[in-house]
């Protein structure tokens, strides 16, 4: 029992790390159809920038709490240079986006390794978030119950700026119909820069969470990015709801099949899962309704 | 499409030259080091054929081609391996006694035949191709959603790769001896294998001009352009995307084979997502939608990325990046598309209409003047 618990948890946990990384991407992917390869480097300027803020406020809390918002901005403003750059001449051309976007990544990994160096560094946790909490017999590490809370506050944070404010009605209609939302006064290329600056900023918030459970290298970013994809992938495009069920069910499914075999063979498995399952359900979880054919 | 003939007869003469350069010249001019260098760019550019085929004409955009080059590597590495072994009658390859194996693990026992490793060279990584292409082709899995599974495979291979010990695990499989029983460290068994890749990749280039020549060419490109009209006539658009899908992964299991005895080594640091969409950057180079502008453009890009690397390492990713960005940012018809371009105006301007009578006994090029 105590196994199956500690499973569980550390497939919440794991899923509430997807979940960090995939919101934003269901943002950018779902909702405007850019495949944005550098998501996995804003992840990891996310990372840096926890360090970084560290080497200035030695609080450990301190330092958390102010790199999470740095993070957010930083994020955001690299997914804005990067949407007015290039992104914004190829919305029609999603798989290109792709490809630019990974040589963006490649640079922006290069970057990180000639600046802070190769081999990782290290962020110091708050003291507070050291230890662990004893749930149901399973000794459950403070700073994964963070993250997952950490998770569920940007899940409810995005699904009410995205229901209730003006901002997220802009961005659905934009999303549904550009150009009937142009027509009724809405400016699109902002609602486009908004909705990238959120998605982009939520990658750094993702980055600087990841600095509690392990150390920052310059590919940190790109580990997570595939599977932050497939959680989109089988969650439905631009399904946020879908986007939470997938995380957590790719996550809890990832633990347990690792428990019974190893690290490598369960991505192998986790995969033809996926595969199996989109054969059921092409169109992921949740899907859109419409009734384009393609 | 037919060919016209004066067409055919230029593709002979390229065929005819090609083989000239790469069997007779680069022999010649090259010192041994170059030439088996050469070996290796030739086997990207056999993987470049590929996916110009599925993502130029198919617009299937695979980011998952290390994983063929990797099955097909890996078998034909596997086997070397064992026969060096029984070269020196070991039970098992020199890197699994240090690793305390004393037998030999069950999937590597069919690659002790040699035919076997061939014809899992030519089947596997068409069979895998098969299988996924199946699963995602046939539910009508859009573009975007094809590229992340086949990087998602990508990514698992590799870390498969990387987690089994009896696979060389990060440090891969190297130190080969033999290829079929000739040794690989005389000069002679080495300019045999070059032969054979730039054998093969003449093959490989015409076996694909034939294949866009005919009748499926067009539905494949009839495919990338307009899937829903194809389905309309009725044609499966799943079954042509799965040819062109099996055939990119043959080519790049036949690549993957041929590199390990020309390069030495196959690790999982050559299979991975990174170089999986490093392919295709000489692909979009040299014009994703032709049938030379990848071979070209993937014999391009290694070069340069051999020759930049000796002297800046970490610069070569920055340029790799930008080509990236500029290529397929900017330019995404490739080299090709800006050949196609000039052609296409000079022909716009020699077909404006010349001025009557004495005009035409001149020059070209005073024609030109004239009329502007």
């Amino acid at each position: 029992m105590d196994v199956v618990i500690g499973q569980l948890f550390t497939g919440l946990s794991i899923g509430s790390i997807l979940l960090l990384a995939a919101l934003g991407l269901s943002l950018t992917f779902g909702q405007m159809g850019v495949i944005n390869m550098a998501h996995g480097e804003f992840i990891m300027a996310g990372s840096y920038t926890a360090y970084v803020v560290q080497q200035v406020i030695s609080s450990a809390t301190g330092s958390l709490f102010i790199s999470l918002l740095v993070g957010f901005v930083i994020g955001g403003a690299m997914g804005v240079l990067l949407e007015v750059t290039l992104v914004k001449r190829m919305y029609h051309r999603p798989l290109d986006t792709l490809l630019v976007t990974f040589g963006v990544g490649l640079i922006l990994q290069q970057l990180a390794r000639d600046v802070f160096g190769a081999p990782a560094v290290n962020v110091a946790a708050p003291e507070w978030l050291s230890g662990g909490v004893e749930i149901l017999g399973a000794v459950v590490p403070k700073t994964r119950l963070f993250i997952l809370v950490l998770a569920v506050m940007a899940v409810v944070a995005l699904s009410l700026a995205m229901q209730k404010s003006p901002m997220g009605r802009r961005i659905r209609a934009v999303v549904q119909n550009r150009d009937l939302a142009e027509t009724s006064g809405i400016s699109s290329r902002r609602t486009d820069v908004t909705t990238f600056f959120i998605g982009s900023g939520l990658a750094g918030v993702a980055g600087v969470a990841l600095t509690l459970i392990g150390s920052t290298s310059p590919t940190i970013g790109q580990s997570y990015l595939i599977d932050a994809f497939l959680v989109v992938v089988v969650g439905g495009l631009g399904q946020m709801k879908g986007a939470v069920i997938a995380a957590f069910a790719l996550g809890i499914l990832n633990s347990f099949v690792e428990y019974s075999t190893t690290a490598s063979i369960a991505k192998v498995i986790v995969f033809v899962v996926i595969v199996v399952f989109l054969q059921v359900r092409p169109q992921g979880l949740f899907a859109v309704k419409t009734r384009s054919l393609v | 499409m037919s060919i016209p003939t004066s067409g055919r007869y230029r593709a002979w003469a390229g065929f005819a030259l090609a083989a000239l350069l790469l069997f007779v010249v680069a022999p010649a001019v090259l010192s041994d080091f170059r030439l088996s260098l050469l070996g290796k760019f030739l086997c990207f550019a056999i993987v470049a054929v590929g996916i110009g085929l599925a993502w130029g004409r198919g617009g299937m955009l695979t980011l998952g081609q290390g994983v063929f080059f990797g099955l097909g590597a890996y078998m034909m590495a596997m086997h070397l391996k064992i026969a060096d072994a029984e070269l020196r009658g070991d039970p098992v390859p020199d890197f699994m006694q240090i690793a305390g194996i004393r037998a030999l693990p069950g999937y590597w026992v069919p690659f002790t035949s040699p035919i076997v490793t061939i014809l899992g060279i030519l089947f596997v990584p068409a069979l895998v191709a098969f299988v996924l292409g199946l699963g995602v082709f046939k539910r009508r899995v859009k573009g975007a959603y094809f590229a992340i599974l086949s990087q998602a495979l990508a990514a698992a291979f590799a870390i498969l790769l990387v987690g089994q010990q009896s696979t060389g695990g990060s440090n891969g499989l190297n130190r080969f001896r033999t290829f079929f029983g000739f040794n690989l460290n005389d000069p002679a068994n080495k300019q045999m294998l070059f032969f054979i890749a730039a054998g093969v990749l003449l093959a490989v280039v015409a076996v694909t001009r034939q294949l866009m020549n005919s009748r499926y060419g067009e539905l494949l490109v009839a495919v990338r352009d307009q899937e829903e009209r194809v389905r309309f006539l009725g044609y499966d658009p799943a079954n042509i995307k799965l040819v062109a899908y099996v055939t990119a992964a043959f080519f790049a299991g036949l690549a993957g084979a041929l590199f390990v005895p020309i390069v030495g080594i196959i690790s999982p640091a050559d299979v991975g997502i990174v170089p999986s969409i490093a392919f295709l950057i000489g692909v979009a180079i040299g014009g994703r939608s032709t049938l030379l502008g990848p071979v070209l453009g993937a014999i391009g890009v290694a070069w340069a990325q051999s020759a930049f690397s000796e002297s800046f390492p970490s610069g070569w990713i920055y340029a790799q990046g930008l080509l990236f960005i500029v290529v397929v940012g900017f330019f995404p018809a490739g080299v090709a598309g800006l050949f196609a371009l000039l052609k296409r105006k000079k022909k716009a301007s020699s077909e404006r209409p010349a001025p009557p009578g004495p005009a035409d006994e001149t020059e070209p090029t005073e024609r030109m003047e004239m009329a502007r």
